[in-house]
């Protein structure tokens, strides 16, 4: 069950908001959907859900398209909206049965399916309360359980980590996690650490269009032209000790350097240096960039 | 169509907006009825419920808007029409379990009022000297009246956010469906159109059925009136996507 995303494009009065993007989400991976605010993350996911008609472009959910029979899209998809709004004056179990009996679960099933899903999100102590006598990580929670009751094949979700405290992010990122094994996942973030943590692959998407879509590995790998290292030192090292040997350090952290070079043996170097003159060297590690950096990267091209 | 509907009741009774419409209708319909000087059937001398159905439009026209206003506007300010909208219901359903709801709230309110059916029925000289045809017919364009009403009020709740407007503007409309077309055609311009301008509002057959005379015409005028309020509805609501 994947999804696939074709020429999709919204307009609204002159905006182009999403212009004539194409990706696919596969089957059994998250797809982590990026992009900075305003970029049509949301608008995208609204359209896969069938909340917003397409200008143009399709939408296919396993072959099943959103503008043809968006009733059979409906019912094998899990939405969690951005603002995650729920129905403030119903209580937890009586709003996850309404959410059940729209999708067509019924008398025992559907209790049982209630109870299973106040037991996945962690809801167990909160199930007696009105919603609207939930803090947001909670009401979070009764977001992500109205999306997974009726065990959908493709999960929809815009910013299913705001709110969180970090225990509750983590417990979150385990539940989407486990339950993306045989489902078709997307899920909107601003947070990196979280897409590092669950997702498979990265689309990133700036003003309407795609700028990157990749499996996260490559994503990282391709855009590590770095040649950077660090380089970590018991105790404070005189920086002059690397300027003599030609390179340009870096305040890295305490005790630590980054030298950049485009020297090849930048590390065989580094370590003649050291133990000439015999400097007490903890670690010596290759840059990275972080996602955020990628990300920025990508994201503020498209603006020059 | 079944859920939207049980949890529209569900947030009515919740809330005290099904108490209050029910006590304010009865309450008020009761006062014109039994009490006050001008109105009542008491000082009038005559077994007629005439008070019940000539102002009952009236006292209609202000508490289904009170029912209605929020049905589409509070869903379309707290977000949660999206919700609804990606849950797989048609959007007729959506707009008729709606639609049914507030028509069960505006039958449960008409209903105690059959016992001053009995009432009046006792108090006839002699006991049962009443129109019983006609008071059912009345009955009958009561309740129709009280459906075109709630689709008015649903059509002005998901024209917009907010429920004052959305109040204000149904009870306008209901007021202009019930009476304006009647007043209108009062106006000495329209020379032979005059008969058809008033046959467009609802004054016209609800005041013919409570002569008794069930007409089909009557009867499709009605039925019609809310089919075409709730189509209006869903062809709104498909603009807005």
């Amino acid at each position: 069950m994947s999804v696939v995303i074709s020429e999709l494009t919204k307009i609204y009065g002159e905006q182009r908001a999403v212009d004539a993007i194409s990706f696919e989400a596969p089957k059994g991976k998250v797809t982590g959907f990026l992009g900075p605010n305003g970029a049509g993350k949301s608008t995208t996911m609204k359209m896969a859900v069938g909340y917003v008609v397409p200008t143009s472009g399709s939408i296919t959910l396993d072959g099943v398209s959103v503008t043809e029979d968006p009733l059979e899209v409906k019912k094998m998809t899990g939405y969690l909206p951005e603002h995650n709004p729920l129905y403030l004056d119903m209580y937890v179990r009586e709003f996850l049965r309404f959410i059940g009996s729209a999708y067509g679960l019924k008398g025992s099933t559907l209790k049982h399916r209630v109870e299973e899903m106040i037991e996945t999100v962690g809801l167990n102590r909160e199930k007696k309360k009105k919603i609207g006598a939930l803090s947001k990580g909670y009401r979070q929670r009764v977001g992500l359980a109205q999306a997974l009751i009726h065990n959908p094949s493709v999960l929809i979700l815009d910013e299913p980590t705001t709110g969180l405290d970090p225990n509750q992010i983590l417990e979150i990122r385990e539940v989407i996690k486990n339950i993306s094994q045989d489902k078709t996942v997307i899920l909107s973030t601003h947070i990196m650490q979280e897409v590092e943590a669950i997702c498979d692959k990265v689309v990133i998407i700036d003003k309407g269009q795609i700028v990157a879509d990749d499996q996260l590995t490559v994503l990282k790998e391709g855009m590590n032209d770095s040649n950077g290292i660090i380089i970590t030192f018991e105790q404070a090292v005189d920086r002059q000790v690397f300027v003599s040997g030609g390179f340009e350090p870096k305040e890295y952290g305490e005790n630590a350097y980054l030298i950049e070079s485009d020297r090849d043996d930048l590390r065989a170097a580094l370590l003649k240096i050291t133990s000439e003159n015999d400097l007490p060297l903890l670690s010596l590690t290759k840059a990275h960039k972080s996602l955020e950096e990628i990300f920025h990267r990508l994201t503020q091209n498209q603006k020059s | 169509m079944i859920s939207i509907f049980l949890k529209e009741i569900n947030e009515f009774l919740d809330s005290l907006i099904a108490y209050v419409v029910i006590g304010v209708f009865l309450v008020g319909i009761g006062l014109l009825m039994w009490v006050f000087p001008d109105t009542n059937v008491l000082d009038y001398g005559y077994a007629s419920m005439e008070p019940v159905f000539s102002l009952g439009p009236y006292v209609f026209m202000f508490l289904i808007p009170a029912i209605t206003m929020k049905s589409f506007a509070e869903e379309k300010r707290n977000g949660t029409l999206e919700l609804l909208y990606t849950l797989p219901f048609r959007e007729i359903d959506v707009i008729m379990g709606k639609f049914l709801a507030g028509y069960f709230l505006v039958l449960f309110s008409v209903l105690p009022t059959l016992v001053y059916y009995f009432s009046l029925f006792q108090l006839g000289n002699p006991a049962g000297n009443l129109d019983t045809p006609g008071i059912m017919g009345s009955y009958i364009g009561l309740l129709l009246l009280g459906g075109v009403f709630t689709a008015v009020g649903i059509l002005s709740s998901a024209l917009t956010g907010n429920q004052i407007v959305s109040f204000i503007l149904s009870a306008f409309l209901c007021f202009l469906l019930y009476a304006g077309f009647d007043s209108l055609a009062g106006i000495n311009i329209w020379a032979d159109w005059s008969y058809l301008i008033s046959e467009l509002g609802i004054m016209a057959h609800y005041s013919s059925m409570s002569k008794g005379l069930i007409d089909l015409v009557d009867l499709a005028y009605f039925i019609g009136a809310i089919a075409i309020v709730l189509m209006f509805t869903k062809l709104i609501l498909g603009l807005k996507k």
